[in-house]
């Protein structure tokens, strides 16, 4: 984009971004700003960085329980549909056996299970990650493109209290980042 | 939007291989890996390799034979097919067991070395993924294809229907449909959520709009948010610890498909274990027949190196061995039992008309793989490429053997039968073939074939040194 914006253009502001070059800058940069009290911001970086959702102040993480809920609603349901077949809706009299005959529902009743739980860990961490999301401020910023690729950013966000355009560029600036911008909304 | 280094993209020159100790080329950076991987989706139509287009007409050719196979037998019914009394199973049943072997070694490579923290997987486990999902495709064919009327294949879920009919869900036949249907969408689930990030670096690489689009809806506007990456991680390490006891179960539930009945050659315990590691063997070949051309024609030699090479070689030695165990063990029991069937059933499988299937059985599937003991062998990439296409066809005949010589001697000599497949049998399956590698190409074509932000990661790893700052002028 060769246009610059300068801050009166911009209506609205998302946030102050910052971009860093290493994974471990980045992660620094999180832990001071979080230190510093911010606490409305999201680091962005093109692979997972251990610690980085750390450093950002993310503690629940409900993904685990939500497939955890899912593989019990799955084994059950399964477990529960192979009874409603063989005892209530179709029951076959074989030889006398009891038509609760469960060492023969286990198969089907653990696919279920994993169905369930392996479609809950994709729909659970879609939904908790808010995506699809075609549109988010951050693709605002030209350079966000290399999010994917190679580069790594920060992005204190306007929401936050301690929010002060100026004041937040120039602290991301002291954090060492190599190029800092204004996220228009 | 900003163009990356282009010129990275298409490496003029030969890059070689780093030998088999390393699993990346020297001097990568996270834009290169990108830039290399998304290369090959960005790759000019007219640039595009001469052998792609060929492989893939072929391919498209065999496709379409699939078709009038199909259509010929949804018009004259399984009477075009060698399958009759006594030999009711026949290339269907063969080529399902077959094809879904070849999808276990994906999920192996992509779960369970996930889990075990194997490192070398990280460059072939995208492929092999769309290779689970491409085997189970063509495996989830033959079963319907073989029900004689393939319209009514939905009857086999349970739903409640105006018939008041429910399926029996005390047959493995049932257990089946649940495990090869679960098996394909969780092989789906885990596949695209490995692609999400690397498809939203192609939509950050592209220089076409449309192109942008198209990978920026499939991408579902991933940002790459340390929050998200964490929900994503958790996501993943949770759908590969799923996946690790499911691919056992599939394969389990598949040989009780042969093991819950009473017939002498399928009646054995050993049958769930042997065709896992069965399942594994042919599968880690199949890997190996499709990436060693792949790497060539798209000069990936610096990303999929000897060590990944090496090593599936080696997968393919332990299990094969396993596999060798199998069948040791199934002709000492049938002998051990005292059983008269089934030491008939063994003896008349080696010597009786379908000898020659099993003497070529354990030629290529126990004789010639132990080549790979030596590290010579391992090491010349055109040996392990035959010895990976001789273990596909070996596979492919220890299903024949299994479903074949066990079925054509019945209990009573008047019930004997001989089973010869047809052209039609042939075509399927050679259908089934071309669709599968019709599927490859697409594939490499149009997704990124190597998972691009793991090697990112192996790149941090080996602490290669970042690239200069590039100007990223706002």
């Amino acid at each position: 984009m060769s246009h610059e914006l300068t801050l009166s253009e911009i209506p609205a502001i998302h946030g102050a971004m910052g971009e860093f070059e290493t994974p471990e800058a980045l992660r620094a940069a999180c832990q001071r700003a979080y230190a510093e009290g911010y606490r409305r911001m999201d680091a962005y970086a093109p692979m997972p960085v251990a610690g980085l959702a750390e450093a950002i102040g993310f503690r629940k993480n409900k993904v685990a329980l939500a497939v955890l809920i899912g593989g019990i609603c799955g084994a059950s349901g399964g477990y529960g549909l192979l009874c409603w077949i063989t005892i209530i809706a179709y029951p076959h009299n074989v030889g006398g056996r009891p038509l609760h005959s469960w060492p023969a529902y286990i198969p089907i009743t653990f696919e279920c299970m994993i169905l369930l739980a392996a479609l809950t860990a994709l729909v659970s961490m879609l939904a908790m990650n808010g995506l699809p999301k075609p549109y988010h401020p951050v693709f605002n910023v030209p350079a966000f493109d290399r999010a994917s690729i190679d580069k790594f950013f920060l992005c204190i966000e306007s929401t936050d209290p301690k929010f002060e355009t100026e004041d937040t560029l120039a602290f991301l600036r002291d954090l060492g980042a190599t190029e800092v911008s204004v996220v228009p909304a | 939007m900003q163009t990356p280094e282009v010129e990275e993209r298409e490496p003029k020159e030969l890059i070689p291989d780093p030998g088999p100790s390393s699993i990346l080329g020297p001097g990568h950076t996270y834009n290169s890996v990108t830039q290399r991987i998304a290369g090959v989706v960005f790759l000019p139509w007219k640039r595009t390799p001469k052998k792609w287009m060929v492989g893939a007409f072929i391919a498209f050719c065999f496709v379409n034979l699939l078709m009038l196979a199909m259509g010929y037998l949804f018009l004259r019914g399984i009477g075009i097919w060698g399958v009759n009394i006594p030999i009711g199973w026949g290339f269907a049943i063969i080529n399902f067991v077959w094809w879904i072997g070849i999808g276990h070694a994906g999920t192996l490579i992509s779960a369970v070395f996930f889990l075990l923290k194997q490192d070398w997987r990280t460059s072939i486990n995208r492929f092999s993924e769309a290779m689970t999902l491409f085997a189970v495709a063509c495996a989830g064919m033959f079963p319907i294809l073989h029900l004689g009327r393939p319209w009514l294949a939905y009857w086999l879920f349970p739903y409640p229907n105006s018939m008041w009919l429910w399926p029996q869900p005390r047959s493995p036949l049932e257990w089946d449909v649940f495990a090869v249907s679960t098996y394909g969408t969780v092989s789906l689930v885990f596949w695209y959520v490995g692609l999400i990030p690397d498809l939203a670096s192609l939509r950050d690489s592209a220089n076409k709009l449309w192109i942008q689009r198209f990978y920026g809806i499939l991408s579902l506007g991933w940002r790459g948010s340390a929050i998200h990456w964490h929900r994503y991680q958790k996501a993943y390490l949770l759908l590969a610890g799923l996946s690790t006891p499911l691919v056992l179960s599939v394969h389990t539930i598949v040989s009780f498909d042969f093991a819950i009945s009473i017939l002498p050659g399928w009646h054995t315990t050993i049958f769930p274990p042997y065709f896992v590691a069965g399942a594994i063997y042919s599968g880690f070949a199949m890997v190996l027949t499709l990436i060693i051309p792949l790497r060539a024609w798209y000069n990936l030699r610096d990303l999929i190196t000897l060590r990944h090479i090496e090593a599936a070689a080696k997968v393919m030695l332990g299990t094969g061995l396993i596999v060798a165990y199998g069948y040791s063990m199934e002709a000492f029991f049938s002998w051990y039992s005292g059983d008269k069937y089934e030491s008939f059933m063994y003896w008349n499988r080696m010597t009786g008309p379908y000898g020659f299937t099993y003497a070529l059985l354990i030629l290529c599937n126990i004789a010639l793989p132990q080549a790979l003991w030596s590290r010579r062998v391992r090491h010349n990439i055109v040996l392990v490429w035959i010895l990976s296409i001789i273990i596909n066809i070996g596979m492919w005949l220890e299903r024949f053997v299994i479903v074949v010589t066990s079925l054509h001697r019945d209990f009573l000599p008047s019930s004997w039968g001989i089973y010869i497949p047809t052209k039609w049998d042939w075509a399927t399956y050679a259908g089934t073939l071309g669709f599968f590698m019709f599927l490859i190409f697409l594939f490499v074509r149009w997704l990124p074939s190597i998972s691009i932000f793991e090697v990112r990661e192996v790149v941090h790893h080996e602490e290669v040194s970042m690239e200069p700052a590039v100007e990223g002028k706002i």
